[in-house]
């Protein structure tokens, strides 16, 4: 049985099954194991009296990834409103001056008319500065971003509107700050948790495949062979320690008609991250080009160029795309035809480069198999790959990787 | 015994928490954090401050969690016989010990550092969940039992190269270096430089954190790059004033071979060769 101090006004054990519990609703992977901890650490008299002692205790016990830091912020600040507020208010920071151009900018006639409807410009602008308040308690609370120091709003300034993820949750002005979203390319995230049973056979498919090639230890016949050599003295042989050879080289096509499978490709992410040892990933828009990128926040001030990788890569990479290669048939057959930037080659001849310089490639596509017919994109990729596109499915894992090992 | 950070180390709240938190209730303590925030330092820095001895186990991408429990020399032991020496009898005398079980056989409760475990191989982790838990494993050579004379305070660092098993994660506690805000940066110079001159400092870190907050960098210089930038600032005696020159004219710092690690990085400062660059 475990007592529970007294620490002040947080310490009824009815309020802290409550925030656990609220933890889990957010999603936050939190065990009951970690919490019993936390009680164990509070009946330790670990924290006692302030608000702050308790939540950094907290947090050392429940969250164990700092890219959870963030939820658990907004959850503890939530639960313990009035408490005590840890996140500082940043109403008012924000220029106002510039949020009305961007809007301005971004806005069509008729949306504008819509935004009337809603309650004109000012409650608009209400909505955005509350979700600017939350993108700028993201970066405190850091995920990605601790340690960067830009807590300004000038900071968030700095980079495209694009980048911020404003309106990426639930809102009843969906319809007007969707404009914002349109160019939203979310990074994937990789710590979603394989749910459906298909992504797990597909992980285990997976795993096959990088645990290929593990052999090590004292060499049985070597050393026999050699001691018979050596008139029955022992004569020791070793082979080298082994590696987990299987190196994998991803690209992810995001945004645009991605969208719909973000969710999709996220479990396959988080599948592949946890499998190679060595698994190096980028993100493209549409077709490889002659850059891609790393991180989609980023994506349009730090670039990767693709011929960079075509020799920082060795051939022995597995290359896998993933994309439902739908776009403009011009993107891939004409200079200059992609839909983001000027490209002066085109994307099959980036196409041919990669398939030239690493042995196996492969597509995987989140579409349905019976659409592909009907996409003159989709059939152009797949002759450049001589066949090797395959949905993103556990059938299509399947066949996929066993070409890929072949 | 409580831990609040040593004369070369300034500790803030929440990590002296953290640690303090491991010792009384025996968890080992995950610490997470760009590189450079004194992570592995923090062992050190425990001992030193509480007067443990320190045990240190460095990860390398072929290390196995046996290696750090104990390891059978086969080999040595097959030479031996063929040799007719007398200690091939004992199979004790082949049982190398590993730093856990130095840990475990310490009579002083004893500082264990598990230096960048994300380094090993994925099952690394799983393979030492028992020996964490419960401080103690079984010899099978020789059929001995090791248990922990004192529970060791274990600090595990961990640059996330990979991810960590949740099984590993639930039975530790988890603490991340944020980077140092500038009050403390600043008490960490005046630490180890106690000598240095305030503006030089004030300038110093202006300058330094302009150069953090440049977006596209490959490595962002952290806390030992700063010291070591102040250390050549201060042999090279460079004033505030030349620092504030490059920096109001966006040029690059004076010595940035302290900061920037990166050929491209230091390109970024260099409009000219950036334009090149695409």
């Amino acid at each position: 049985m475990i007592r529970l101090p007294a620490v002040p006004r947080i310490n009824s054990p009815a309020m802290l099954l409550d925030f656990f519990l609220r933890l889990k609703n957010s999603k936050i992977p939190v065990t009951l194991m970690e919490f019993l901890t936390l009680l164990e650490a509070l009946a330790q008299h670990l924290a006692f009296g302030s608000v702050e002692e308790f939540y950094y205790l907290s947090r050392l016990c429940l969250v164990k990834d700092e890219a959870n830091y963030d939820a658990f912020d907004r959850v503890f600040a939530e639960h313990f409103h009035g408490i005590s507020n840890p996140l500082e208010d940043v109403t008012g920071t924000i220029p106002e001056e510039w949020l009305r151009k961007l809007t301005e900018k971004f806005l069509s006639e008729e949306e504008k008319k819509q935004i009337q409807a809603l309650g004109g410009l000012d409650k608009l602008l209400e909505t955005l500065k509350k979700r600017l308040e939350e993108q700028k308690e993201r970066h405190q609370g850091g995920s990605k971003w601790v340690g960067t120091g830009g807590t300004s709003p000038f900071g968030a300034y700095g980079y495209n509107p694009e980048g911020i993820r404003i309106g990426q949750a639930e809102s009843r002005h969906h319809r007007a700050v969707k404009v914002w979203d349109k160019r939203e390319f979310r990074d994937l995230d990789d710590s979603v948790e394989l749910g459906t049973r298909n992504m797990k056979v597909a992980l285990r498919r997976l795993r096959n495949f990088a645990r290929e090639g593990a052999l090590e230890e004292l060499d049985m016949s070597g050393t026999i062979r050699a001691t018979a050599n050596n008139a029955g003295y022992l004569d020791i042989k070793m082979i080298p320690e082994r590696h987990n050879k299987i190196k994998v080289l991803i690209f992810f096509d995001v945004g645009g008609s991605m969208d719909p499978h973000i969710e999709l490709c996220e479990q396959l992410f988080s599948a592949a991250r946890t499998e190679f040892k060595h698994l190096e990933y980028f993100y493209f828009h549409n077709c490889i080009y002659e850059r891609v990128w790393r991180e989609n926040q980023r994506r349009f001030n730090q670039h990767c160029a693709t011929h960079d990788l075509l020799h920082q890569f060795g051939s022995d990479y597995k290359v896998i795309v993933v994309g439902d290669a739908t776009m403009s048939p011009y993107e891939l057959v004409w200079p200059g035809g992609s839909v983001e930037h000027h490209n002066p080659e085109t994307g099959a001849v980036w196409l041919g480069r990669i398939l030239d310089q690493f042995r196996k490639v492969v597509w995987l596509n989140p579409a349905p198999q019976p659409e592909w017919r009907y996409s003159e994109s989709v059939q152009i990729v797949d002759q450049l790959l001589k066949g090797q596109m395959y949905p993103l499915n556990v059938g299509g894992i399947d066949q996929a990787i066993s070409y890929l090992s072949k | 015994m409580k831990f609040t950070g040593t004369a070369s180390y300034i500790a803030t709240d929440d990590l002296m928490l953290a640690v303090n938190s491991a010792m009384v209730l025996g968890r080992p303590l995950l610490v997470k954090g760009e590189p450079g925030t004194g992570k592995t330092m923090l062992a050190e820095e425990v001992a030193a401050a509480l007067g443990m001895p320190l045990f240190q186990w460095h990860i390398k991408s072929t290390t196995k969690a046996q290696q750090g429990l104990y390891e059978y020399d086969a080999v040595s032991r097959l030479r031996d016989s063929q040799l007719g020496d007398d200690r091939v009898h004992d199979i004790a005398n082949y049982i190398v010990k590993g730093k856990v079980w130095e840990a475990f056989e310490s009579d002083h409760r004893s500082v264990l550092l598990i230096d960048e475990v994300d380094k090993a191989d994925i099952e690394f982790p799983n393979d030492l969940l028992r020996e964490l838990d419960r401080m103690e494993f079984y010899v099978y050579e020789t059929r001995q039992l090791i248990q922990a004379k004192k529970r060791p305070m274990i600090i595990i660092t961990s640059n996330n190269e990979k991810e960590l098993p949740d099984a590993f994660l639930r039975r530790c506690f988890f603490h991340y270096i944020r980077f140092p805000d500038r009050e403390t940066l600043e008490q960490i110079v005046n630490v180890h430089y106690p000598d240095i001159k305030s503006n030089l400092v004030k300038e110093a870190l202006e300058v330094f954190y302009g150069v953090r907050e440049i977006q596209g960098l490959k490595k962002k210089p952290s806390t030992s790059e700063l010291l070591d930038w102040l250390k050549i600032l201060m042999s090279e005696q460079i004033t505030p004033a030349e620092l504030n020159y490059n920096r109001k004219n966006k040029k690059i710092p004076q010595l940035h071979g302290a900061l920037l690690k990166n050929e491209q990085d230091v390109q970024l400062f260099d409009p000219a060769s950036r334009r090149s660059a695409y």
